[in-house]
């Protein structure tokens, strides 16, 4: 009896183990010889995601989970190119009145929806009523809202009228509104079938969603552009890096991003060398710290000004991020068209620091370490969100360099939701650590402007400074580039005099793909704008995926 | 009985109540809303979208409004829809009847929580028993050691060294999720294979940090019942070792395990979140970790509500195993 059991527990691990996937450890470097290399279709890609998407139809979505693969389903009238200007996608070709406030649109013809259909300005108008609907709740309204009048003039033309002249407004014409009219008319969009299951134009159509685990792309052969190489894209979902990173190793993903760690240790081994490629280009977001400009301490100029001297921001990139980022002087990405690199610069000087808060009336009476004025020593605390440990680590090492120029700072880590409602939209903080995204228009008025300081506005700092104010209204009323770059060129050197915030790095984005894909161009805005053109050369295909 | 059972059944019902009334106000204490997910930090979302979206989810009226209006729906079973971006119906995230079965999220949490609590039981028990016939034996302090090690260490942990041992290194076990990408192609057998060989690593792990509990109890318990006069009266009778520990001791050494089983049995719908996403299984634990941080009311109240009536079921079913294995409880009514 006990035999028996032993001898099946034998015979079942034997089949366990050898049961085991052949891992593909052929290398997918350079030894494809000249002539195969050729581009070809079949495959397919597996990206690892910590999240996972909710729901595809664009407008409806506000994580980067949904946009990404929404984005590999839906297309836009207008996209950005790779040095950042704005080209057509399923727009032809567009007219923009003399007094900037008429856009007209002219659409690509025989374009069709993967269910057969032709898009046409319908779809265009229809999904621009959708976003402005009062029952969508879409997070992205307000940019739709500044619309006058939208019509269709014929079936491939769309026009667009505003009250003032709006400089975001064309890029604003992208993914969000372009939606099925004839499989969404009269429907409840936040319950169509459509967010689970959407019908798009754009490359790769979404064939199986298995929730919380994995969805399932195919590539729609009568994409517009051409039928992409690669047939079939697998977004996985591991909600956890560690894990996520093995699976790299083990070939069950052929790309992620990586953390700083993974792309300057954890990878640098013959093994990662020879089967994965890396990538690395600034990423589109910047990391801060932030004053309350009503604090009494930090309404002082001197005393904002000392602490971005008595900060490293160098340090902080090569400690924190590993020497992936660069450090920030202002609200743009460096090499970008609205990035301004003339502006004051903190370079790290503690001497220039102390002198400032001496000139501020900080000085250390009582010979504890502490700088203070009136009795009461220079303390405050960092508030940051808990859980990114990037941050923590940069308030640690802020906390550690203004404790030398006499500052003593206490750092604390908050929950997301109630660091939003209980400490910033109350004001409640003295400074903050935080991040923004920056979109790739160059509008900024939501963080800057004096208007926008109200309970759960972006100006949770209280910044008010008439020029910018001023700068910031006329950067979004022309479609002059010219123009709009001497506003914004302007208002980061006002920011770099004035220190609202202390712009401390830009990170990199550091995505790694498995080396037998080819195709990728790193650009400005990163690899996966040319996803279709990706390929793998036949002999390294991998996967002979069923329908 | 009977009557024993409805008045026991009847008496749940306020307590029911009591527990949703509480878990309602107390997720509505915290801090944040649901709309937070949507709009925090989005440059383009204005204090007016704002309301509009709180309008949207009904967030505007008073608390008690609120709760009365949930109150409605669930008499009616119905678990209303989530906050979240996608707006499904709550019932189809726990249980998604557009998958297949193997798929749905309940249905994994429970199977692997089940799977788990069986292998547990199967071990434990045997540990116990000889841990407490051999006490301060070595055997007794090796299997001590053992367990506690297993309490004491991290799951998570030591699940990321088994993948990388047996994922990485040794390359014989898948590292995440339940099933292969090329599952729908593998004929039955390797299907069932396939399922086994993703369902190693997260059970053992599960296992491990859960033997200490069970086996102590078991220990402690026997230790009890061997010291009892009835088993020195069994050892007099001439009775063998085996007889006297497995026929009369062993199942009054079992009555603490129906509690301890009775408890559990909310447990197998809620996942751990930490397992979960280390492995990456798409269960329970991590919807509702999620729905928390995101403040999906519908979806935490509905996951609290099911876990309160399980935990009321589950104390029920103990009271009813102890009548049937314990007649000093029978008769003593």
């Amino acid at each position: 009896m006990k035999r028996t059991v032993f001898l099946s527990a034998l015979f079942l691990l034997t089949l366990i183990i050898t049961g085991c996937r052949q891992r593909n450890t052929g290398t997918a470097g350079s030894d494809v010889k000249n002539g195969d290399d050729k581009p070809a279709y079949g495959d397919a890609i597996v990206e690892g995601t910590i999240g996972e998407p909710s729901n595809l139809i664009p407008m409806l979505a506000s994580d980067s989970a949904s946009h990404a693969v929404s984005g590999l389903i839906f297309n836009g009238l207008v996209k950005y190119d790779t040095d950042l200007s704005i080209t057509g996608d399923l727009a032809e070709s567009w007219d923009i009145s003399p007094d900037g406030l008429v856009i007209t649109f002219h659409l690509r013809k025989g374009v069709r929806w993967t269910d057969g259909a032709e898009f046409t300005a319908d779809d265009v108008l229809f999904g621009y009523r959708t976003i402005i609907d009062e029952k969508t709740p879409s997070a992205y309204k307000e940019d739709f809202l500044q619309v006058k009048k939208a019509e269709v003039l014929d079936r491939f033309t769309f026009r667009v009228t505003y009250d003032k002249p709006f400089a975001p407004a064309l890029t604003s014409w992208g993914s969000l509104v372009i939606l099925p009219k004839h499989l969404l008319e009269g429907k409840d969009i936040t319950k169509s079938d459509m967010t689970r299951d959407p019908i798009g134009l754009g490359p790769y159509k979404l064939s199986k969603w298995v929730s919380g685990q994995e969805l399932l792309l195919e590539s729609n052969k009568d994409y517009f552009e051409g039928r992409p190489y690669i047939d079939h894209y697998i977004y996985k979902v591991i909600p956890d890096p560690a894990t996520m990173f093995l699976e790299l190793k083990t070939g069950g993903i052929d790309m992620m991003g990586l953390t700083p760690i993974q792309y300057t240790k954890q990878t640098d081994t013959a093994f990662f060398k020879e089967n994965y490629r890396k990538y690395r280009f600034p990423a589109f977001q910047y990391t801060h710290l932030a004053f309350n400009q009503k604090h009494p301490w930090f309404s002082d100029k001197r005393v904002r000004q000392a602490i971005a001297f008595g900060i490293d921001k160098k340090e902080i990139v090569d400690v924190v991020l590993f020497g992936l980022g660069s450090p920030a002087t202002g609200p743009y990405v460096p090499n970008t068209w609205p990035y301004n690199p003339n502006v004051k610069k903190y370079e790290y000087n503690p001497e220039m620091a102390r002198q400032l808060l001496r000139d501020a009336g900080w000085q250390d009476t009582d010979g504890d370490g502490i700088v203070d004025k009136d009795g009461k020593p220079f303390q405050f605390t960092i508030l940051t969100n808990a859980g990114n440990a990037l941050r923590k680590n940069t308030a640690t090492i802020i906390q550690w360099r203004l404790e030398k120029i006499g500052i003593k700072v206490d750092i604390r880590t908050v929950e997301w939701s109630t660091f939003i409602n209980q400490f910033i939209d109350k004001k409640r903080f003295e400074a903050v650590l935080l991040g923004w995204s920056i979109g790739l228009d160059a509008d900024q008025f939501d963080i800057w402007h004096s208007t926008k300081t109200k309970e759960k506005e972006l100006n949770f700092i209280s910044f008010s400074n008439a020029e910018v104010d001023e700068l910031l209204e006329k950067g979004r009323r022309t479609f002059d580039l010219e123009k709009r770059k001497k506003a914004y060129f302007r208002i980061q050197e006002i920011l770099a005099e004035e220190v609202p915030y202390i712009f401390l790095y830009v990170p990199d984005a550091t995505p790694i793909v498995h080396a037998r894909i080819r195709g990728i161009r790193p650009t400005p805005i990163g690899i996966s704008y040319n996803l279709p053109k990706w390929y793998v050369p036949k002999i390294l295909q991998r996967h002979a995926m069923v329908p | 009985m009977l009557t024993y059972l409805a008045k026991r059944l009847l008496e749940m019902i306020p307590t029911l109540f009591g527990i949703t009334l509480i878990s309602f106000l107390i997720i509505h204490l915290a801090p944040g809303k649901p709309t937070d997910a949507l709009s925090e930090m989005n440059p383009k979302m204005t204090p007016e979208a704002r309301e509009r979206l709180e309008k949207y989810y009904g967030l505007d009226k008073p608390v008690m409004v609120q709760y009365g209006l949930w109150l409605k729906r669930i008499v009616r079973l119905d678990f209303g829809e989530s906050f979240s971006m996608d707006r499904r119906p709550v019932m189809q995230k726990i249980w998604d009847t557009k998958q297949p079965i193997t798929e749905r999220r309940l249905f994994i949490t429970f199977m692997l929580n089940l799977m788990a609590m069986i292998i547990i039981l199967l071990i434990a028990i045997p540990i116990g028993i000889s841990s407490a016939t051999h006490q301060h034996t070595l055997f007794d302090k090796i299997t001590t050691t053992t367990v506690f090690v297993g309490f004491a260490m991290p799951s998570f942990w030591l699940a990321l060294l088994l993948m990388l041992l047996f994922g990485v290194y040794l390359d014989w076990l898948p590292i995440s999720g339940l099933k292969s990408m090329n599952y729908d192609v593998l004929p039955f057998w390797g299907k069932v294979i396939d399922r086994v060989r993703h369902l190693v690593l997260p059970l053992f792990v599960v296992a491990f940090g859960s033997l200490a509990a069970d086996s102590r109890y078991m220990r402690s318990s026997m230790l009890e019942v061997i010291r009892q006069d009835y088993v020195t009266v069994a050892r007099a009778k001439g009775l063998s070792e085996k007889a006297v520990i497995y026929r009369h001791a062993f199942r009054n050494a079992l009555l603490p395990l129906i509690t301890l089983i009775g408890l559990s049995v909310p447990g197998l719908i809620g996942g751990s979140v930490i397992f979960e996403n280390i492995f990456g299984i798409a269960g329970m634990g991590q919807l509702f970790f999620n729905g928390v941080m995101a403040r999906d009311y519908p979806l935490i109240m509905a996951i609290l509500t099911i876990g309160a009536f399980l935990t009321l079921l589950g104390n029920l079913l103990a009271d009813v195993g102890y009548m049937l294995a314990d007649p000093r409880i029978r008769t003593g009514q």
